[in-house]
């Protein structure tokens, strides 16, 4: 989803016009990347009861201006690395929908042919380069990434997405330290949702702004709002760019909210960990909403636009899903045939 | 030494020669090989196994590591996954240890996750101490806890040969291999040829041929099975001995094609005996050729005891090659030559004290 430049977008619209600082064409691919997310996210949660999906699912409904801000600043050489609550990742840097939902499904077509489900996406074409579902046990991998373009002389970057827990865990330190003292062009972004599965951020770390985490590491860090893609998307390619020019690595604090579970199809505010009154005001800042009323202010969405868009959508879901479906249950005989190279 | 009978191409060198010589050669030949580790570019670089590394290679490529074993084993794998050929190296075997998570949950499992798509081409090189007072948290032998995993592959050299081999064999291989080096190995010297030839990650080496026993040592304990094996054959019991070299892949079928003709097999390894290499080989074994059994088989490890540090507890502590010796010629049916086999062994060591590797040793690693 590299940003293009083009006169016509796919929906015809004049792509010089310009959307809070974006050309129209470019702000309705946001537009569009975070609502394809939402409604695959959906999907899967309307889905989930068939019992088909037999794998643990991570939803990141209400988190999809972060994948998509981020991923839109990006080249296809660029490479990202996710965590266990994935999908919105894989999906805005490209992943294969077809390959993630057979993943899922368990199916031999699945992006790890059914050895990992939902929680190890990754698509190499694409520059996923890995999904791993042990909280920061992916950010070092991002780090060495960027060591390794460091030392081949290439000027991609690497984004590692990590969550508010992960900076509790030892090899974040130790991989934002590596990454600066070699000045890797690595952007680490971080994803606040505030809990870590039950946990609310209050009682597992000190109160204090979190690119605070930056300072030890001499490493700028900038905080914006999450739920907001252009302004995500502005400072990913600040960060991109500072990165590719040899400054180091960089630090962006999203602040966003989780509307689902922390694992699986549903809503669980019953459960009192947090407050219906907070997930009420979260959901009133609808990522998703927020970006098609912009548009809609600026004349760029219509609702004849909008509803061909997830129509579109729609049917490419379903056809995902098919695909899914369609295609057969691995070989049990290939199970260990990829345990060595 | 080991022994001095050169070939062309060959000379006398340590092991720890041998290992600076493959990585040299190794990078030379390829520019996507590099090195990392607490201590790759200092003075001492990695008891000389690394000295020159920094000025011929640049530090780009000789990377002087933070103190961040775990963080780093995961950049060394994610730059794998982008194609390069990390060599990690821990001066302990126990600083490893925390970098468990990644070398598990990520070096054995990317190449099996991705169905076959990412390849992992690293080497982390492990050392395991002994003696002069190093005590519980420098001499362990955790070989088993890396044997277990698959996606692993796990070398452990005895000889300086095998020592440049193994380790060009690791570099050039696409899986994440631990090769884990005894302290006392480095001291070796052997012959070494000079050419960079990669040694296949498969199957035991043949150090001496016999059929009363067959013996399979581990790493030091190889050299130890060695001198006893030797001083038992000029007393005319010919033992059948296996260096195990590569733990996993196993290759077993030598061994259990040697225990077919011998009846009898001991296995000394350089780690706990509970749950050791030498329990898998004996039940290896004893699946594959248990009617061939003339005896039990036996295992000679350590005890259920981390490792003290005094030397006045150290030495009942360690296997011998006299206690070997006494092992082979007892399950052979001979143990008469036990007894002249161990005067001569340990008329061999003489006054050595039982925390250094060779007289000239003055400490402190």
């Amino acid at each position: 989803m590299a940003l293009e430049q083009s006169n016509a977008s796919d929906d015809g619209v004049n792509s010089m016009t310009n959307c809070a600082g974006l050309p129209a064409a470019e702000a309705l691919r946001l537009y569009r990347g975070m609502l394809r997310i939402r409604l695959v996210e959906e999907q899967i949660a309307a889905r989930y009861s068939e019992q088909e999906m037999r794998c643990p699912v991570h939803l990141s409904v209400g988190q999809e201006a972060a994948a998509v801000g981020v991923c839109s600043a990006l080249g296809p050489n660029d490479q990202i690395v996710s965590t266990h609550r994935c999908h919105s990742h894989y999906l805005a840097k490209g992943g294969d929908l077809n390959a993630m939902m057979a993943e899922i499904y368990g199916k031999a077509t699945g992006c790890c042919g059914g050895r990992g489900g939902s929680m190890h996406l990754f698509d190499n074409a694409a520059g996923v380069l890995a999904s791993v579902p042990i909280v920061a046990s992916s950010i070092p991998l991002g780090v060495g990434a960027a060591l390794a373009f460091q030392q081949q002389g290439k000027e991609h970057v690497a984004v590692v997405f990590m969550g508010d827990g992960s900076v509790e865990e030892g090899v974040w330190h130790e991989s934002a330290n590596f990454a600066a003292v070699r000045k890797l062009a690595v952007v680490f972004v971080l994803e606040n949702n505030d809990f870590a599965v039950y946990t609310n951020l209050a009682d597992r770390q000190p109160k204090r702004p979190l690119t605070d985490l930056a300072a030890p590491f001499a490493m700028p860090a900038v905080e914006v709002d999450g739920n907001d893609v252009r302004a995500v998307h502005a400072a990913t390619l600040d960060a991109v760019a500072a990165a590719r020019a040899g400054q180091g690595p960089s630090l962006l604090v999203l602040a966003t909210y989780r509307w689902r579970e922390h694992c699986g199809p549903n809503y669980d505010n019953d459960l009192g960990y947090r407050s219906v009154a907070d997930f009420e005001a979260w959901k009133a800042r609808d990522p998703v909403e927020a970006w098609a009323r912009t548009l809609r202010a600026q004349g760029l969405l219509d609702t004849d636009a909008e509803d061909r868009m997830q129509r579109d959508l729609a049917a490419e879901m379903a056809a995902a899903c098919d695909f899914a479906k369609r295609s057969p249950m691995p070989d049990p005989r290939s199970m260990g045939g990829t345990v060595y190279a | 030494m080991l022994d001095s009978n050169l070939r062309t191409n060959e000379r006398l060198i340590t092991a720890s020669d041998a290992i600076r010589e493959a990585t040299e050669q190794a990078m030379a030949a390829d520019p996507s090989v590099y090195v990392m580790g607490e201590g790759v570019a200092d003075p001492k670089g990695i008891f000389g196994t690394t000295i020159g590394l920094l000025e011929r290679f640049g530090a780009e490529r000789v990377i002087e590591m933070p103190i961040a074993e775990n963080g780093l084993t995961g950049v060394a794998i994610g730059s794998a996954l982008m194609g390069q050929r990390p060599i990690l190296i821990h001066q302990r075997v126990e600083f490893c240890l925390l970098a468990m998570e990644q070398l598990i949950n990520n070096a054995a499992k990317l190449h099996f996750v991705s169905g076959g798509v990412h390849k992992v081409p690293l080497v982390v090189r492990l050392i395991v101490g002994r003696g002069w007072g190093q005590g519980p948290a420098h001499s362990q032998s955790l070989e088993p806890l890396f044997a277990y995993v698959p996606g692993l592959k796990v070398v452990m050299p005895a000889t300086p040969a095998d020592a440049k081999g193994l380790l060009l064999g690791a570099i050039a291989d696409d899986n994440p291999v631990i090769m884990i080096e005894h302290r006392w190995t480095h001291y070796a010297s052997g012959r070494v040829p000079v050419d960079p030839v990669p040694t296949p990650l498969s199957g035991p080496s043949r150090m001496h041929a016999g059929d009363a026993c067959t013996v399979v040592g581990t790493s030091y304990m190889s050299l130890e099975c060695l001198q006893a094996v030797r001083a038992l054959a000029e007393e005319g019991c010919h033992a059948d001995l296996f260096d195990l070299r590569v733990l996993r892949p196993l290759d077993i079928n030598p061994i259990v094609e040697s225990v077919r003709r011998t009846g009898r097999l001991i296995v000394v390894d350089t780690g706990f005996l509970t749950y050791g290499i030498g329990a898998e080989i004996v039940a290896r074994v004893v699946e594959g050729s248990f009617g061939s059994l003339k005896a039990a088989p036996r295992r000679l490890g350590l005890p259920d005891c981390p490792t003290p540090s005094s030397r006045g507890l150290t030495g009942s502590y360690y296997v011998t090659a006299s206690d070997i010796a006494a092992g082979i010629a007892s399950l052979a049916g001979v143990p008469a030559v036990a007894a002249v086999v161990g005067d001569r062994l340990r008329e061999m060591r003489g006054e050595l004290p039982p925390d250094v590797p060779h007289s000239s040793f003055r400490g402190p690693f």
